[in-house]
Parts: C-alpha cells; structure tokens; sequence
C-alpha cells in the first residue's frame, strides 16, 4: 500500500490511535501528539504524557509505530519540552470524555513561570446529569491523571480528568 | 540531539541526577506499603497515585542520565548496593506509622518544591522541561499534605504531639536534601544547577521553618554530623532494598 506521507495524513492516522486507559479518545484529541515531521528520514512524532509516571506511554508509543507503519520508518521520541496540560484537548475529545462518563477538565489559567493556580474547589458539572453541585471525593483516583467525584443530583460517583 | 551544555562531566551529571532520581525512587517505594493499609480507603488512593508519580519521577531522571553513561535506567534503579544509592537521610527511613509518613512527606516536599522551581529554570533544556512538567504534577501533592498538617495540628493533644515530635526528629535528615553535591562547582559553572544548593536550602528554612515554629514544632538547631547522602547506608534501607530488588536479582537480565 502506498500512502500518501505528509504532516496532515500522518495526523488523520493517529486519530486512530486511542489511550489505552480511555479508549474513547484518541491521543490526537487528547492534545499529547506534540510534533509531526515528515522528511527524508521518514516520520518522527513527539509524544508529551499526560503525567511523567503515566505506565500507558509505552502502549501508546507502541501503538502509534504500529499505526504509522505504512508510511516508512517511524520514530516516536517522548519528549517534555514543553508541559502537557489539560487546556489541550480539544473541543471535541472534551466532548468524547463526557460522553464516556469522564468529566473533562475544569479550566485552568497557567500562570507565568509553569505553575498554575490549582484549587480543589473548581465547579466541575456532573458527566451524566450536568448538575454543578457536585463534591471531590478524592483528588487522586484510579489512574494518575482521574479524580473522585459525587453527584448528589443524579447519586453517581464519577471520574474527572485532572486539571494541570 | 545533544543539548546538553558543554564542559559538564558524566561524574558530575550523575551526582546530581542520581541524588534526584535516589529521592524519589526510594520515597515512592517506602509509601507505596500504605497500598491496602492506609487509615482510609481514600488515603490508599492517594498514597499510591502518589508513590506512582514519584517513581515515575525517577524514571524520568534515570533516562536522562542513560544516554549520556550508557546505563539502563533499571540497573540504576535496582541493580546497585544499598551504600551505592545517594538519597538524602531523611527517605533512608522505615515509613514507620501514618504521622510519621506525612511528616517525611511534609517536609520532603516542600523542599523539592523549592528544587523544582530552580532546576525548571536550568540552562539544560531536557532538565528545565521536565522539572517544569513536575511541579504541575506535585500541586496536587503539595495541597495533599497541607490538608494533612492542618488536620494533624488541630487533631487530639496526642496525635499533634507525636506529628510534632516526628517532624522535629526528622528536620536534620531533611537538611541533608540540600547537602552541596560533589559536582556542583561544575554544575554550577556550566548553568545546569541554577543555584548552589545552600542556596535552596536556605529558602526552604526560610520560609518552612517559621511555619512548624508558629505550630510549636520544637525544631533544632542545624547540625551536620553524618556524611552527607548516606541514605542507603540506613538499616532500615537493607530490608526495603531486599524487597524492591528481589525480581530484578532474581535473574539479572531478564526481558519482559
């Protein structure tokens, strides 16, 4: 097969590639694809995880060669040249969360200097009934990057997507 | 790709990344027993997530030192003799009991909260990235443990007595983070350690002390009296280094 090797359709390929811990989103709306050349070489993507000890990067990295293996040689290299944040994924991967019964981040201002004004009293409206009066359980969750919430509109516990 | 400023030595590069990575590997294993033990469901999540990170953390140090002395991060991380890891004297400690734990983790991390915020500012690139990627994650650590102080502070006259007596048992251990580092003249010269490490170590008393002395922490005087990073040499280190190198031992070399 004989694909067509530029930035946009390596891009529409990742689109297939999801986090293995939420397979609704792909890492292209999750915001961490950072960077994708094509040269001579072949294809080099850069990867920024979500969290530093995330144990999905190396599924993800496996599967984003995978993926690309039509296209010729591939390199993924995980990078933190600059942070990932949760002010990355997209509308639309915000909207597959939701759907998937994850809340998506609250919105965070990051400030200059890499901090960012966390609260834990951010309004965070509930996945499946959208009240607002919703309470954090637990700021650290099942993975590194969920949160514990309660709805006491609609009585069920949830999953937010950490803000950071 | 080698950003990596010019002039540095791998013997320097390793003391400092070693001391970094020795921290956090270690911390994260102690806490991560809390798993299933905790006094509260909740606290079995949050300690674990949080042991999570911080081995995560060492990983991320180990991998950039590798390319540079050509070891695998997991030979760092397991395949060295207790006396050979560098962490501070304050993680060479048994986790002990909960008030204990918090306390360790109380101090600890306010101090590499004063760490990060100047290697985020390193003329090393990779260092500066990652440090900077760190301190998002470590808010969440950092506001953990403020709830937890307060809650011990305000708790039963016992339990506060006891949170008070570890941290000021524990307060000359935690200097020991900021020892000076073998390399750190070369560090320093080449902008990869932005800072001395009296420096650092100065702001954090500066503001961490005054904190625990209006909590009636009775905090002592500083006093250096063991060699500095000698972590691993601690007896509790033995037993916990059994454990986290068993498999590794088991059969050196073994792909997974």
């Amino acid at each position: 097969m004989s694909a067509v090797v530029n930035e946009a359709s390596v891009r529409a390929a990742l689109r297939d590639v999801v986090d293995p811990e939420i397979p609704t989103i792909s890492i292209i709306d999750l915001g961490i694809v950072r960077a994708v050349t094509v040269d001579a070489a072949g294809v080099q993507v850069e990867i920024i995880p979500t969290f530093i000890g995330c144990p999905a990067i190396g599924v993800i990295c496996d599967d984003v060669r995978a993926r690309l293996a039509e296209f010729g040689p591939v390199e993924v290299r995980v990078c933190y040249d600059e942070p990932w944040t949760s002010e990355r994924i997209t509308p639309y991967g915000r909207e597959c969360l939701k759907a998937a019964g994850f809340a998506p981040p609250a919105h965070v201002r990051v400030v200059e200097g890499g901090t960012f004004p966390l609260t834990l009293h951010q309004v965070v409206p509930c996945p499946f009934c959208d009240a607002r009066n919703t309470r954090l359980e637990n700021p650290f969750g099942p993975t590194l990057c969920r949160a514990i919430y309660y709805c006491p509109t609609c009585r069920q516990p949830f999953e937010h997507f950490k803000a950071v | 790709m080698s950003s990596l400023p010019a002039g540095i030595s791998h013997d320097a590069l390793a003391d400092l990344l070693l001391a970094l990575a020795d921290d956090e590997l270690v911390l994260g294993y102690w806490d991560s027993e809390w798993t299933g033990i905790a006094p509260l469901l909740e606290e079995d999540v949050a300690m674990s997530s949080m042991a999570q990170d911080e081995i995560g953390h060492a990983l991320a140090y180990y991998s950039l030192l590798a390319p540079h002395s050509g070891i695998d991060p997991d030979a760092y991380a397991f395949g060295r003799t207790p006396p050979e890891y560098r962490f501070a004297r304050l993680l060479g400690h048994a986790r002990t009991d909960w008030g204990f734990t918090i306390a360790r983790r109380y101090l600890y991390e306010t101090a590499d909260a004063v760490r990060l915020e100047s290697l985020s500012r390193s003329a090393w690139p990779e260092l500066a990235g990652l440090t900077a990627k760190m301190r998002r994650e470590e808010a969440y650590h950092l506001l953990h443990l403020e709830t937890w102080f307060t809650t011990f502070m305000s708790a039963a006259p016992s339990a506060a007595e006891r949170f008070r007596a570890n941290l000021a048992q524990l307060w000359p251990d935690a200097l020991d983070l900021f020892a000076p580092l073998p390399g750190e003249d070369e560090l320093l010269r080449c902008g990869i350690l932005p800072e001395p490490m009296s420096t650092l170590g100065a702001r954090w008393e500066a503001t961490v002390r005054p904190r625990l002395e209006a909590a009636s922490v009775a905090v002592p005087l500083n006093s250096a009296t063991l060699p500095p990073r000698s972590g691993g040499q601690h007896p509790d280190f033995s037993w916990l280094w059994n454990e986290m190198t068993m498999v590794y031992r088991l059969e050196l070399g073994a792909v997974w």
